[in-house]
């Protein structure tokens, strides 16, 4: 009977052609660069990092979280059985009935996601994901009925009797339908997409740290090597970054395309919010534009503010700067991680951003704005705005410090930064050498030995120069004995505890590398520092990127302020969604404009807890945020503060 | 016959850190010869006498130059001879320089000394050239405040470069690497004056203050930004050689700059 071997033959095609697509996209992938990863250890570890790492995200947003568990959950039980019943024909009770309880389920779960998407925010994508929550309820609709006879519900054979026919005509077009969307489409690139290369990304991630917690940095140094390896002969030209999607690691490929254009990173970015033209879910989209071929046409989610969707084009072969994305869209990005934080594809925009950055300076020398100025007084004064090198320590003249110099090793070394040329930081330095003093802590300084850490080279994609800076950092380093380093800007803070390791030193083998308000949360609790408690109204922390989201550091700075008696009036958005306060990446510096101004918005959320004074933990940020034009609330670093509650012992 | 650009190039002293850059005057002398090479579809070789291992010579290379030329010669040569002997054997139509180099002698003659070699005119800190026709350039010269002066000058001509002539590209590290550098040898002349000289840091020169009496905002304006008119100046034109030495150096010792 025709009917009989319909559905098998059905299934079978269905898989056979999910199968041509899957390598037909992996192909798409291995376009990319080769990559270390462990593909075994990846495979194994990625239901564990499915359950933790990325359920976690998910898990935010709980309504979506029981709607993915039970949809998807039911999707690959039912799957994996419909093989068995109705591919292989398995006569089995157990299995039939097993299906049907798990494409129940994904028929529940598809529900709610048809009730998610009549009234859908802004932010996720329309276009075909619309009529997904549809197929997902096709699929699992028809599966269950069919299933019905063989688990005894209906009698065997109900679906071929003569006055059935017309029931399954319907149910085997629905049958097409749902296996379209989610066998065929899962590697041809529909929406269902999103489950096998997210899957694949969960196991092959280029920043496999990440997993479980661990922080890093996902800018690997950049082979500087290459441009030696240059031969006129082959128009095969290594380049320094990324010029065209193929430049892209392997891995980063296969991660653009397990984007589910759920917008989250939409919501969070500061530049789309500023009006910068700038979108990373956008930004991802055209990623994957770039690596299979098109044009964004289909694209059918938010734009990048003030640009047109339609008009990109790209392909694996093509610079992506021509045609593709622009450059400022880059260069509006503050490299805040908003975005990589709330992704639940674990998609790591920043790195991709900073990757196509470094073409744009180091190939074709096109940094906009003051980039080219502050890269040229980096390289020739070792500090942004060209100051005399030998001038870095001015700022404390009156201080008496301790130099590396001459006392050779100290328990603390303590790393002023840049902040040491700005007048309005070093207040923050002064209010900190004030607590180290106040408790007998041993540390030194490297006075002008000390060098720009490289964070703003790095960010504006100049890789020969941080790597010049952080290697002769690192050799003065290594010329003395400390066991912590300390420093007051979270930007270093994160190069020399995350990036500097990648550059083969030991210099800071066995070292601790501490933001400051980690050790005077140390002080504090070993009872080092005497604090008055503080009675200056409300108070509300605003926690930098590079110390909350790089770094995790969320707690220090909340507990120094609670030991002054403070409670935090915190701001809807904080801890690990703080939107940036705009200074990052060197934003500032190549400044693409907007229609609002991100250290204005953060000023507004600051206002809405109706504090006076909002503490920080960053000269950056300190800048930023009063640079918004009064009236608004003081801004203090939190060393400031801790500093003026500070009960001095007279001796 | 496309015109023939040669751009000289140094090494170039950061002011702060006194570490070796690129000259800010000669890659605005590059970047001039770049931009008419595009505008006059001219071909433009940058030059440097000196080391060829020099690691600023990238920075200029960087701005998106192919390849340098450079005369092999070390520390205590004099530049100026085989530049001389390098220029007459080209067939160079314009040949731009800084207005002087930030390291070494700086002294500001070499322009001048190889007008001088060559029999060229020299057209001293000029802010911009506009167009190139029938062998003649347009050229605007820089005046202080922001004043330009038009200039028709047959070609061909060595011009140093002014500081407000618009800024040299930003350099890009792969194709600064990437360039190729061609050394050749040359016959290297020591500079035997310099060899009896000792160098000293320079010190601040005493700056003559200016008393501006004005009473309103406008008045203070206009003093901070007027052309300063030379009141007690006198602008002699006819007279003889003698009777204008002589009023020079009236008004040096007027000014006891001689005693
Ligand atoms: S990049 Fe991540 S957060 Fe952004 S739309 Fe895609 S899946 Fe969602
Ligand atoms: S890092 Fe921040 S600014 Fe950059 S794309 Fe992500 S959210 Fe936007």
């Amino acid at each position: 009977m025709f009917f009989e071997w319909l559905h098998p033959v059905l299934i079978a095609t269905a898989l056979a052609l999910a199968v041509i697509g899957a390598v037909r996209r992996a192909n798409l992938w291995r376009a990319g660069q080769p990559d270390q990863v462990n593909l075994i250890a990846g495979l194994k570890a990625m239901p564990k990092r499915y359950l933790h790492d990325l359920h976690d995200v998910v898990e935010r947003d709980k309504y979506m979280s029981k709607t993915h568990a039970a949809t998807g959950g039911g999707f690959v039980l039912s799957a994996l059985l419909i093989i068995l019943v109705h591919m292989l024909d398995i006569d089995s009770k157990i299995l039939a009935w097993a299906l049907l309880a798990s494409s129940a389920l994904m028929f529940v779960g598809a529900i709610f996601v048809f009730k998610r998407r009549l009234n859908p925010p802004s932010r996720i994508s329309k276009g075909p994901w619309m009529r997904l929550p549809k197929s997902l309820l096709a699929f699992a609709g028809s599966f269950f009925i069919l299933t019905l006879p063989a688990a005894g519900v209906l009698p065997e054979g109900f679906l071929l009797q003569a006055g059935n026919v017309l029931l399954t005509v319907v149910l085997t077009a629905l049958i097409i339908w749902g296996m379209g969307e989610m066998f065929f489409g899962m590697s041809w690139g529909g929406p269902m997409k999103h489950a096998f290369a997210g899957a694949l990304h969960l196991a092959f991630h280029r920043r496999q740290e990440r997993f479980g917690g661990g922080r890093s940095t996902g800018l690997k140094p950049v082979d500087l090597s290459v441009v030696q390896e240059f031969n006129p002969g082959t128009s095969e030209q290594q380049v320094l970054g990324v010029s065209k999607p193929k430049d892209f690691k392997w891995n980063q490929l296969l991660g653009f395309d397990a984007c589910v254009q759920c917008g989250r990173c939409e919501a969070m970015c500061p530049a789309f919010a500023a009006g910068q033209p700038l979108n990373p879910k956008k930004l991802i989209q055209d990623m994957v534009i770039g690596l299979a071929g098109g044009d964004d046409s289909k694209y059918a989610g938010s734009p990048y503010p003030g640009k047109e969707v339609g008009n990109a084009k790209g392909g694996p072969e093509q610079v992506i700067t021509e045609g593709l994305v622009s450059a400022e869209t880059l260069w509006s990005c503050t490299t805040c991680r908003a975005c990589v934080e709330e992704c639940p594809m674990m998609i790591e925009h920043v790195d991709a951003i900073v990757d196509m950055r470094r073409f744009l300076t180091m190939e074709k020398g096109d940094t906009p704005n003051k980039g080219a100025e502050i890269l040229d007084n980096i390289i020739a004064t070792d500090n942004p705005n060209g100051y005399s090198p030998a001038s870095r320590t001015n700022w404390a003249a009156d201080q008496n410090l301790p130099l590396m110099r001459d006392v050779q090793q100290a328990e603390v070394l303590f790393w002023v930064s840049d902040g040491a040329f700005d007048m309005r930081s070093q207040r923050i330095l002064r209010s900190f050498v004030k607590l180290l003093k106040a408790a007998n802590v041993d540390f030194a300084v490297l006075g002008d030995e000390e060098l720009d850490s490289g964070d703003v080279a790095r960010r504006l994609g100049d890789d020969a120069a941080f790597q010049n800076l952080a290697k002769r950092n690192l050799e003065t380093l290594s010329k003395y004995k400390f066991s912590k380093i300390v420093t007051t800007d979270p930007h270093a803070y994160h190069c020399l505890r995350n990036e500097y390791q990648d550059l083969g030193s030991d210099a800071l083998n066995g070292v601790d590398v501490l933001h400051h308000t980690t050790y005077l949360n140390e002080l504090v609790k070993q009872g080092k520092l005497k604090l008055d408690s503080f009675n200056g109204g409300t108070v509300t922390y605003h926690d930098p990127c590079y110390l909350g989201r790089y770094n995790g550091e969320y707690e220090a700075p909340r507990e120094l302020l609670r030991s002054l008696g403070i409670q935090v009036a915190e701001m809807e958005r904080s801890g690990f969604r703080s939107r940036c306060c705009g200074g990052g990446g060197g934003a500032p510096i190549t400044d693409i404009p907007g229609e609002r101004r991100i250290a204005d918005m953060r000023m507004e959320d600051v206002n809405s807890t109706g504090a006076e004074l909002v503490a920080v933990g960053c000269q950056q940020c300190t800048a930023m945020l009063e640079g918004v034009v009064e009236p608004r609330p003081e801004v203090k670093d939190i060393a400031e503060i801790l500093a003026g509650q500070l009960i001095e012992e007279v001796h | 016959m496309p015109l023939n650009i040669v751009s000289l190039v140094s090494v170039g002293r950061h002011p702060q850190s006194g570490r070796e850059r690129r000259a800010e005057q000669d890659g605005r002398a590059v970047e001039l010869g770049m931009n008419l090479e595009a505008s006059q579809s001219a071909s433009m070789t940058v030059l440097h006498a000196g080391r060829s291992v020099e690691p600023v010579l990238r920075n200029y290379a960087g701005m998106g130059l192919p390849s340098l030329e450079v005369l092999e010669l070390s520390e205590q040569d004099d530049a100026v001879p085989s530049l001389a002997q390098y220029l007459k054997a080209s067939d160079a139509d314009i040949v731009l320089t800084g207005v002087r180099a930030e390291s070494g002698e700086s002294s500001g003659m070499v322009p001048y000394l190889l007008a001088e070699e060559l029999g060229w005119p020299l057209v001293p800190r000029i802010a911009d050239i506009v167009s190139i026709n029938n062998g003649v350039a347009e050229i605007l010269l820089a005046l202080p405040r922001g004043q330009r002066r038009s200039l028709s000058v047959p070609l061909p001509f060595v011009a140093s470069v002014d500081n407000a002539a618009p800024a040299p590209r930003q350099s890009a590290y792969g194709p600064g690497m990437r360039a190729s550098i061609d050394a050749s040898q040359v016959t290297a002349v020591t500079d035997s004056a310099r060899e009896q000289w000792q160098e000293a840091p320079a010190k601040p020169r005493p700056k003559r203050l200016k008393v501006v009496k004005a009473k309103t905002a406008a008045d203070r304006f206009k003093a901070a930004t007027a052309k300063p008119q030379g009141k007690a100046g006198k602008v002699m034109k006819n007279e003889s050689a003698q009777e204008q030495a002589q009023e020079i150096f009236n008004l040096l010792l007027e000014e006891k700059v001689i005693k």
